[in-house]
């Protein structure tokens, strides 16, 4: 363990666990509409204040998380799902056409920001918290599939890979059995620093009115909302943000230190 | 903007040495227009920008909303009410230098009704049956059927009269007989006006007038605290009126509109197709929670489809008062004490996020779970108002004098009842004033006790201006900004 | 070289042309049309049908797909269809906000991390190294929207120093760029932390390279060497990394144009998607598009010719 886990660990775990929370008890109201109570300053009763419409912000916050936590982890699974075996496939087809267009095809995915992406996704479909999941899912899968391409290029070169396929194992298994694992801390701690782009990307998106529809509470749709009101009530718009920045604060010490723990060589240049 | 043209004031000072007023000014509006041609788009923001400015009709709208003379000097209506003979004003130029002449009217008129005519509003000259010149003077308009809004009809925006060599850049480079020139467009940004000396009335005060477009209500309340932009009409922040109310440079106008806002329900669809859902949905809204949250205050409570400014107004809020337990009751009635879900459709407008927001909770309180969708203008045209694809939907009505939808039934919240069609067809008939009041009541309290939709307020509309400036339109009979008559006082 | 670069230009050509493809394909499909958007609620079925001719939007897609693409490859990127004016021209004003704030942030962002980063490293593993790494770590954390708004309520708001939107126009270059200092600053900051960390660890790579050894034999101080040697062989990653950005700056620069109300690319794609304003959203698409694709290119070429190894396959 080192410096940088711990912190961010307990960041991480906070969150979420003030999202898991969420599900049973929030210490205020976040549906209904308290007009006379609104715009409160932090307060004993409130303790970040409340919102526009009266509503509670901490909790606000907590039902917020479950929103940018599990669209950015859905969005970090599909990149995964798709991006690797495809990496994988390329790695293990090295200099075919195969090869050849799932680069390529990588590069032209690449090529579409994930704002674009969402743009493009919700003129079709409206927006909603699923788009910008398919949106930043999207644009997660050619950065894992350039990564376990490249890492799986050198272990295909080592002498365990020559023994499985003199023993008559197909590329597919091999990958599977052999390159996978190999090159599985990468991916770990790819999927942490994604996860946290993609925390940072959901709230864009929703910032944008792309992501999360009322009464679906979101981070970065109550920075939207809280954005005209920043001259007369600026808690409304600080306290989101802050949610913000300590999620991927914490997940990105969380990366950092994972890659020192599972991977020394990079520890040197860290 | 106000930088830019300083030294023009300076020179201006300088070449009139008594006048010591100022003679630009800069104003802003939330939205941009979308193109320059008021008669072949319905964006509200180009008559914010060009009406009774650039554009003039026949007649037009005066700041208290009645008709009054534009580029018709006068008129006779034939005894049957059938033909209208317009007298136009002589020494009319569009701004290209050429005479408007009852050509250019005719031209006007049948390009609006025509064929391929693109008018947005097109039902305003369906009645047209035939528009012929006399002498350049003198145009005469023959109606199908007498029409006792006619003239009202001519004062639109969509109905201005437009130069003929001008028709193929109108959308960029648009050429009236207003008071003010177009100058020029740069897009994202700003309008620029210039006086025109050949307008055949009185010289505005103003030589040049600029309109900016910010529709971000911090920027906005930026802007005119740093005393960028000069007035501000339609301050998109209610919020912070207070702030300009407690200071001595700004004047704040709290004015009307023709905007009936409402909670339009789909009368077609189970289960609205009730009159008791209906009802308790009705019932089920506080609309003082509403104006409060939404509009901060801003906004008069409405019991019907009727501005609340108009003499004929009837005061029916209590035949939709806030109460739940009631809103409850009457869905039991219904055969739905469990409620049921539906969807609420959003236009963009902060009056319809907000305030959708505030009822989803005021309907979940009664066991109505309305799932919220936000849409963009043209899906919500496309799926709402077209398509019909909608459970409940907010949204303001700012056509003046429109109670007449609630005829139609294929209207997108397709209320079909012979009886309000019949009061509509007796209104059509009824020229006399206190007939026609008695009517219209009636037509008010049958859509307010059918509960066709849940009405909430008319929309406000708030004005900020440097307290130097004088001569401001305060309500909003017609979307127009006439700079014509504003002046600055000192 | 030159065939390694022929391989890549056509490999370019056909992913533009798979991305006209899906764009086109994806506006068309898209909900909501134009000509209804712009007549409103008081229009007939028939004023909407002569205003779809008038536009073209009666002609099949195919057809509407071939003119816009071959009006492309000539710089002729249609007429708008609420506007009535070339696209070509309203991007390229556009181009005008949206390029200078790119550009404006790229050199804020270098001016914050390079002095940090020179820094840091010079100090590694001490207290202003770790002060400088503490510092880059919360602002890759802060998302450059939520900067925006703290920028403009202290500065614009509070001080009152700036305003707090809306773009005056190049015709007075000082007030233009006043405008786009607290936009180009709030996009600058996130990128100047990654810039910076990146920076830093090459710079701590090249400290223990040998020739950097031989230098500090040879009698220059630490950060002498840092100096002659270090920065350049340095700009290698740090230009990756810019490159790799790219995308995310253009990102970014559509979401902050929105929050600073900036009339560049982003607020027109916005606006011209509420407007279904289709060649124009198509167009703006493309454009980006073909920038990131763009220099995704040129980035490719600059390695294959540092690293001839690279020219065979990637």
């Amino acid at each position: 363990m080192n410096a940088r886990i711990v912190p961010g660990a307990a960041l991480a775990v906070l969150v979420a666990g003030a999202a898991l929370l969420s599900f049973a008890w929030t210490p205020g109201e976040v549906t209904g509409v308290d007009i006379p109570a609104r715009l409160q300053p932090p307060s004993a009763a409130h303790l970040l204040g409340t919102d526009q419409f009266g509503r509670d912000i901490l909790s606000m916050l907590m039902v917020g998380a479950r929103t940018s936590l599990a669209v950015a982890l859905v969005a970090v699974g599909i990149g995964m799902g798709l991006g690797v075996p495809l990496g994988l496939a390329a790695a293990a087809r090295r200099g075919s056409w195969l090869d050849e267009v799932i680069m390529r095809g990588n590069d032209l995915v690449f090529a579409f920001p994930s704002l674009v992406i969402a743009i493009l996704i919700t003129a079709v479909a409206g927006p909603g918290a699923v788009n910008a999941i398919i949106a930043i899912g999207i644009f997660n899968v050619p950065v894992f599939a350039r990564l376990s391409r490249g890492a799986a290029l050198p272990v295909w070169q080592r002498e365990f890979i020559l023994a499985a396929r003199v023993a008559g194992k197909g590329a597919p298994r091999i990958s599977a059995e052999h390159v996978l694992p190999n090159i599985a801390n990468l991916l770990i701690v790819q999927g942490t620093i994604q996860f946290s782009l993609g925390i940072l990307a959901e709230a864009g998106l929703s910032y944008v009115g792309l992501g999360a529809q009322p009464p679906v509470p979101s981070w970065g749709r109550m920075l939207a909302e809280a954005q005209t009101l920043v001259a007369i009530a600026p808690h409304v718009a600080l306290m989101p943000g802050l949610a913000i920045v300590l999620t991927v604060l914490g997940l990105n010490l969380l990366g950092d230190g994972l890659r020192d723990a599972l991977d020394p060589r990079l520890r040197s240049t860290r | 903007m106000t930088r830019l043209l300083a030294p023009l004031a300076v020179a201006l000072l300088a070449a009139l040495p008594a006048a010591a007023q100022q003679t630009d000014l800069t104003l802003a509006i939330q939205l941009e227009p979308p193109g320059l041609d008021p008669t072949s788009n319905a964006a509200g923001a180009i008559d914010s920008v060009l009406y009774a400015n650039v554009f003039e009709g026949l007649t037009r709208f005066a700041a208290d909303g009645t008709i009054e003379p534009a580029l018709a000097e006068s008129w006779d209506i034939s005894e049957d009410g059938t033909t209208y003979t317009f007298h136009l004003r002589t020494g009319v130029t569009f701004h290209d230098g050429t005479a408007m002449d009852a050509e250019d009217v005719r031209f006007t008129l049948d390009r609006a009704r025509g064929p391929d005519s693109t008018n947005a509003q097109k039902a305003l000259f369906e009645n047209i049956a035939e528009v012929s010149v006399i002498d350049p003077q003198t145009v005469e308009v023959r109606l199908a059927q007498p029409d006792g809004g006619f003239l009202t009809n001519m004062a639109w925006g969509d109905a201005v009269i437009v130069a003929p060599d001008s028709i193929d850049a109108i959308a960029s480079a648009p050429v009236g007989t207003g008071p003010f020139a177009f100058d020029r467009w740069v897009q994202g940004d700003r309008i620029d006006l210039v006086r025109y000396s050949g307008y055949w009335g009185a010289a505005p005060a103003l030589e040049t007038a600029t309109f900016r477009f910010i529709s971000d209500p911090t920027a906005a309340f930026a802007a005119m605290m740093a005393q960028d932009i000069d007035v501000f009409a339609g301050f998109p922040a209610p919020e912070n009126l207070p702030q300009f109310e407690a200071d001595p440079r700004f004047r704040v106008l709290t004015g009307t509109t023709e905007g009936e806002t409402i909670l339009a329900m789909n009368n077609h669809s189970d289960p609205f197709d009730d009159p008791l859902v209906r009802a308790a949905v009705a019932h089920a809204i506080d609309r003082q929670a509403i104006i409060d949250g939404a509009m901060f205050g801003l906004g008069t409570p409405i019991g019907t489809h009727f501005a609340p400014h108009n003499p004929d107004y009837v005061d029916l809020t209590d035949l939709s008062a806030h109460d739940p337990d009631r809103a409850r009751t009457l869905l039991a009635e219904a055969g739905l004490s469990e409620g049921f879900t539906t969807t609420l459709k959003l236009p963009p407008p902060s009056y319809a996020r907000r305030g959708g927001e505030i009822i989803a909770a005021q309907l979940r309180a009664v066991g109505i779970e309305a799932e919220i969708v936000n849409l963009e203008w043209a899906q919500w045209l496309e799926e709402v108002f077209t398509g019909h694809d909608f459970g409940l939907t907010v949204v303001s009505h700012t056509e003046p004098m429109d109670i007449n939808i609630y005829a139609r039934p294929d209207y997108y919240f397709q209320y079909d009842d012979a009886t309000f069609r019949g009061l509509m067809r007796d209104l059509a008939a009824t020229a006399d004033p206190a007939e026609r009041s008695v009517i219209l009541a009636d037509a008010q309290r049958r859509i307010a006790e059918d509960h066709v939709n849940a009405f909430l307020f008319q929309l406000a509309f708030p004005t900020v201006a440097d307290a130097r400036i004088e001569g401001l339109w305060e309500n909003q009979p017609t979307q127009a900004n006439p700079l014509a008559g504003v002046r600055w006082t000192e | 070289m030159l065939g390694y670069a022929f391989r890549r230009l056509l490999s370019l050509g056909i992913s533009l042309w798979v991305a006209s493809a899906v764009v086109f394909l994806v506006v068309e499909v898209a909900p909501g049309d134009p000509a209804a958007y712009m007549l409103g609620t008081g229009a007939q079925p028939d004023t909407v049908a002569a205003l779809r001719t008038e536009l073209g939007l009666d002609r099949p897609p195919l057809a509407r797909y071939l003119a816009w693409t071959g009006g492309m490859l000539s710089g002729d990127f249609g007429t708008s269809y609420t506007y009535r004016t070339p696209v070509a021209g309203m991007i390229a004003d556009r181009l005008w906000v949206s390029l200078p704030l790119a550009l404006y942030a790229l050199a804020l962002s270098t001016a914050l991390a390079f002095p940090a980063a020179l820094y840091a490293a010079a100090r590694r593993g001490r207290a202003g190294d770790l002060a400088v790494m503490g510092a880059t770590q919360v602002g890759v954390a802060v998302p450059n929207f939520w900067f925006a708004m703290l920028l403009v309520l202290v500065f614009a708001i509070n001080l009152g120093w700036f305003s707090a939107g809306g773009f005056p126009g190049w015709t007075d270059p000082a007030a233009a760029l006043k405008a786009l200092t607290l936009p180009a600053l709030a996009l600058a900051l996130p990128q100047a932390a990654i810039l910076a960390r990146v920076m830093r660890s090459a710079l701590v790579d090249i400290l223990a390279e040998d020739f950097m050894r031989t230098a500090r034999a040879k009698g220059l101080s630490r950060r002498q060497a840092l100096w002659r040697h270090g920065v350049r062989n340095a700009l290698i990653p740090v230009l990756t990394i810019v490159g790799l950005q790219f995308s995310f700056l253009l990102a970014g620069a559509i979401i902050i144009e929105q929050v600073f109300f900036l009339p560049g690319l982003g607020r027109l794609i916005f606006q011209a998607i509420s407007q279904r304003d289709l060649l124009v959203v198509e167009s703006v698409v493309m454009l980006l598009v073909f920038a990131v694709i763009l220099v995704t290119f040129l980035t490719d070429l600059a390695y294959a010719w540092v690293d001839p190894r690279l020219r065979r396959r990637r």
